[in-house]
Order: C-alpha cells, then sequence, then structure tokens
C-alpha cells in the first residue's frame, strides 16, 4: 500500500535549482534510505514531504488521515524556555503519563522523564525527538540526519533503536543520512539524490550502481568494505561488532 | 467600589499585567522583544490618527500596531534584515506619531499620558476595554495553547503534525496589538514592552514548564502593578514608571536569589 507518494517534485531557490524531477513512493513498512552529498537536496526533500515547503512543481499525494512522526537534523530550544522532556512529549497532544513511559521506553531513554530537554546529551535528545515522534502513532516515521553529531556507536546504536521501532509498530521509515555504511546495512532500499535520483534499489544494487560510485569517490571504500562486512553477519547473529565500527573511522 | 480612582487604576495594571505577563513568554521564547517594542513605539502614531479622526485610542493603536507588523512583512521580504527594519519603524513611528500629534488642530495635550501612562485617570469605559482585551488574549492563549507552543518550539515539527505555524505566528503579532492598545493607557508606549519582557524574564527562574512560567509572569506582572502603584503613592512618583521599576526589582532579587528552574 502506498503511503506517500511524491511525483515530479521540482524546487527552485531563487534560480537555483534545488530539486529536479524528483519522485518518491513510500510504501507501509518498508524502510528507505535517502543519501546525498551535501547540498543535493535530501533535506528539502524531506521539508516537502511532511508539508513545509511548497514545490514550484510536482505534487505529493498523502495517503487518508496520514501520520507523520518527524525526527528533525536538530532542534534548537530557546533556553528561555522551561520544558521538561515530559512535557515536550505533549506536543502537539496531550498524552497519558502510560503511552509517555511506553515511548521512552521504546525510545531507549527510560529515566529521563524528569530532565529539561535543554540538559540532555545530543544522543539523549535524538531518543526523546523519536520518543516524540512514535507517540503520534505515525504510519511514517521521518528522521532528517537524525545522527548528526553522534559518534559512531551512538549512531549505530540509534539505528538499531530504529529498527526496533519499526518492529514493534510497524511504520514505514524514511531517512536521510549521509552515514552511508550504518544506514545502508539497515534499509530495504536506498535513493541516492544529488538535486535528482540518481539511482535507487536494494543496498546492494545502489552500492554497486556506476552513479553512486561517481557521487561518493573512493572515500567510502572503507564504509563500503564495512556495510558488506555487517551485511555478511547480520542475517545470522544480531550482536555488535564494536572494534570493526573503530576500524572503520 | 469603581468610583475610587485607586481602585480603577489597581483593576487597570492587574488586568494589562495578567495577559502582558502570559503572552510575555511566547515574546522572550520567539526572541520578538524588538518588535514588541517597534509595536508599543509606533502606537503614538496610532493616537495621533485617534485624534485626528476622533475615534477611539483603543482602534487607532490597533490599527497602528498591526499597519506596523505588515510593514515589517513588506520590508524584510525586500531584503531588509529584521533588526534594522524594527530600528526603521519604531523610531520612524514614534517621530512621525510625535510630529503628527503636534500637528493635529485645536489639540493642545500633554503627550506624557500617552508616553508614560494616566492610569490614575482610567475611566470605567477604559476598564471595560483594558479587562475586555486582557480576557481575549487569556482565551486565545488558552484554546491555542499547544499548538502555538510547537510552533514555536520549532516551525517544521508543527507542519508534520499539521499545524500552519504562519497562522500561529499570526494570532501571537494580533494578541500582541491587542496588548499594546490596552497597555497603552496604563504604562504608556515607551514602556510597554517592559510589562511584557520583564515578568516573563523573570518567571523564568520560577516555572519548570512553560504553562508555569506563564503563571508566574502573570502573577509577578500583578505584583509589580500593585506594588508600583503602592510605591508611586508613597513616594509621589509617576504611576507607570513605578510599576516598571517595581517589576525590575523583582527581576533583580530573581537573578540574585535563585536558580534557573531545573
Amino acid at each position: 500500500m502506498s503511503l506517500l507518494q511524491a511525483s515530479d517534485i521540482s524546487v527552485r531557490h531563487g534560480s537555483t535549482a534545488v530539486l529536479e524531477g524528483v519522485n518518491l513512493d513510500l510504501t507501509a513498512g518498508e524502510i528507505v534510505t535517502i543519501v546525498g552529498p551535501n547540498g543535493s537536496g535530501k533535506s528539502t526533500l524531506l521539508r516537502v514531504l511532511i508539508g513545509a515547503l511548497k514545490p514550484n512543481k510536482g505534487k505529493v499525494t498523502r495517503a487518508k488521515g496520514l501520520q507523520i512522526g518527524y525526527v528533525p537534523q536538530k532542534l534548537h530550544i530557546d533556553p528561555t524556555m522551561p520544558l521538561t522532556v515530559r512535557r515536550f512529549l505533549n506536543l502537539p497532544a496531550s498524552v497519558g503519563d502510560d503511552a509517555a513511559q511506553a515511548a521512552l521506553d521504546t525510545a531507549g531513554v527510560t529515566e529521563l522523564g524528569k530532565r529539561q530537554m535543554t540538559d540532555l546529551s545530543g544522543g539523549q535528545f535524538q531518543r526523546v525527538m523519536l520518543a516524540r515522534a512514535i507517540l503520534g502513532k505515525p504510519d511514517v516515521l521521518m528522521l532528517d540526519e537524525a545522527t548528526q553529531g553522534l559518534d559512531q556507536p551512538g549512531s549505530a546504536s540509534f539505528y538499531r533503536q530504529i529498527e526496533e521501532v519499526r518492529r514493534k509498530m510497524g511504520c514505514a521509515v524514511l531517512m536521510v543520512s549521509h552515514e552511508l555504511h550504518v544506514v545502508m546495512s539497515a534499509s530495504d532500499r536506498v535513493i541516492c539524490l544529488n538535486g535528482h535520483v540518481c539511482c535507487e534499489g536494494t543496498p546492494e544494487v545502489v552500492s554497486a550502481a556506476p552513479a553512486y560510485r561517481e557521487l561518493f569517490g573512493t572515500g567510502t571504500g572503507g564504509a563500503l568494505a564495512l556495510y558488506r562486512h555487517d551485511h555478511d553477519h547480520h542475517h545470522d547473529h544480531d550482536h555488535d561488532h564494536p572494534q570493526t565500527h573503530e576500524a572503520a573511522e | 467600589m469603581l468610583d475610587d480612582f485607586l481602585v480603577r487604576a489597581a483593576l487597570a495594571g492587574v488586568g494589562t499585567a495578567l495577559a502582558a505577563g502570559a503572552l510575555g513568554c511566547f515574546v522572550i521564547w520567539r526572541r520578538m522583544a524588538y518588535f514588541g517594542d517597534a509595536m508599543a513605539h509606533a502606537a503614538v502614531l496610532g493616537v495621533a490618527l485617534s485624534l485626528a479622526f476622533s475615534m477611539s485610542i483603543f482602534a487607532g493603536v490597533i490599527i497602528t500596531a498591526l499597519g506596523m507588523a505588515v510593514l515589517f512583512l513588506v520590508f524584510t521580504g525586500k531584503g531588509q534584515s529584521a533588526d534594522a527594519t524594527l530600528g526603521v519603524l519604531a523610531h520612524g513611528g514614534l517621530a512621525l506619531g510625535l510630529v503628527a500629534i503636534a500637528l493635529v488642530p485645536g489639540q493642545n495635550l500633554s503627550l506624557d499620558a500617552y508616553l508614560f501612562g494616566d492610569v490614575l485617570n482610567v475611566s470605567r469605559g477604559d476598564l471595560a476595554v483594558i479587562w475586555g482585551g486582557s480576557l481575549i488574549v487569556g482565551g486565545v492563549l488558552w484554546w491555542n495553547w499547544s499548538g502555538l507552543l510547537t510552533a514555536t518550539l520549532s516551525p517544521d515539527l508543527a507542519y508534520a503534525a499539521g499545524i500552519d505555524p504562519r497562522r500561529k505566528e499570526l494570532i501571537i503579532t494580533l494578541l500582541l496589538a491587542l496588548v499594546v492598545a490596552v497597555a497603552i493607557k496604563v504604562v504608556g508606549a515607551l514602556l510597554i514592552t517592559a510589562l511584557l519582557i520583564i515578568p516573563a524574564a523573570t518567571a523564568r527562574r520560577f516555572g519548570r514548564t512553560p504553562e508555569l512560567m506563564a503563571i508566574a509572569a502573570s502573577t509577578i506582572g500583578v505584583l509589580a502593578a500593585l506594588g508600583g502603584l503602592q510605591g508611586a503613592l508613597i513616594f509621589d512618583t509617576p504611576v507607570g514608571p513605578s510599576m516598571v521599576v517595581a517589576a525590575t526589582l523583582m527581576f533583580a532579587a530573581a537573578m540574585l536569589f535563585r536558580r534557573p528552574a531545573a
């Protein structure tokens, strides 16, 4: 079932074309990752999909009553605003204590309810944003470079959390990332974006595609190696390889 | 009871402070202090218009405050920085207002009442306007609270939740114009922003959620209004500025003796 369909999206900032004829179709329950270099229009595309930005051309069709859980790239909370984690979870709609606690548990931050948002570490903050996003029982979870500012083990564990959330809630996940290796191993489908869709398909297909290699060049050699490693072992057992993560850096 | 001018002054101060305290929280969360100031300064032009066309001061002030907001959007849309635009509008509006009042024929009035407030002369009609405006501000904030807060936190989060943050911004702007119109009789155009900012900034030390901070801000505003009135009677000082001094003293005490709520 198609949840969200974007057809022929074009966005211009002044005379610069940011997105040109982008098509995207999101099916229930799948994990799709958008990868692309800086300035390739990844965040712009996500903002079009949530309705924050009107495309100059093309249109976005949402399934009726589609609930979107959105985790932005970063959220600046003005220090003049006091905001506990529990209160933050009540935005935009008030939720019961049990539901709030369950969301914090699912996001892996059980103990943080009473803390001020401004006192959280980067990783805790992202997980609280994740908890808030899943409280609305979203059909699709959208994450924009959600692991920015986290170190490698931190972002790897964040992505494991995302898979866990998907498993529990059955929602589709659409994420934007530049951390190719970690993300690709967790995705059903990868879309490689650079103003337009360069290539798309399963992680295996995309990482072998000439367009993808051209965009990311040789700098990802190590990352691709790690990706293959992850892929080889992921289906058999589910434990960490912290030493390999470090080796890849 | 309303026959006593002191009772009317106290009620006017309390009504204004209640609305300004809560709305003031949004003003500082959204960093709109200078925007509020520009609106308040432009209100002097509104006073001039009201005198020239013999309409109510309240209506004249609301119209110029909203006109100022529209010009702000136009100028920033044409590439001026927000900061510079507000500087132009605040002082341009104030100067134009002062000149215009001098040009209104047959008026020989002292401007002090509009610049610094004249709360000891509020009529029953003024009181009705002040409390009516204040209740509207309170009611609108109450009904839109969650959406306003979400939009203030992040426009993108609001969009994703199906809330239009531009609408919420418009609501805040309208309420701000209303508070300026309500407060001009109480503290005057030059000190209105103080009633918005100082109680809210003081309240940041007391509330651990946005709601508690807003309640604290309104409470502090009311205490400042009543304390300022009392002080003005004792020391024979102007009432509006005395209220702002009272608020400032509370701010200073909170900064000295309280850590931020956590």
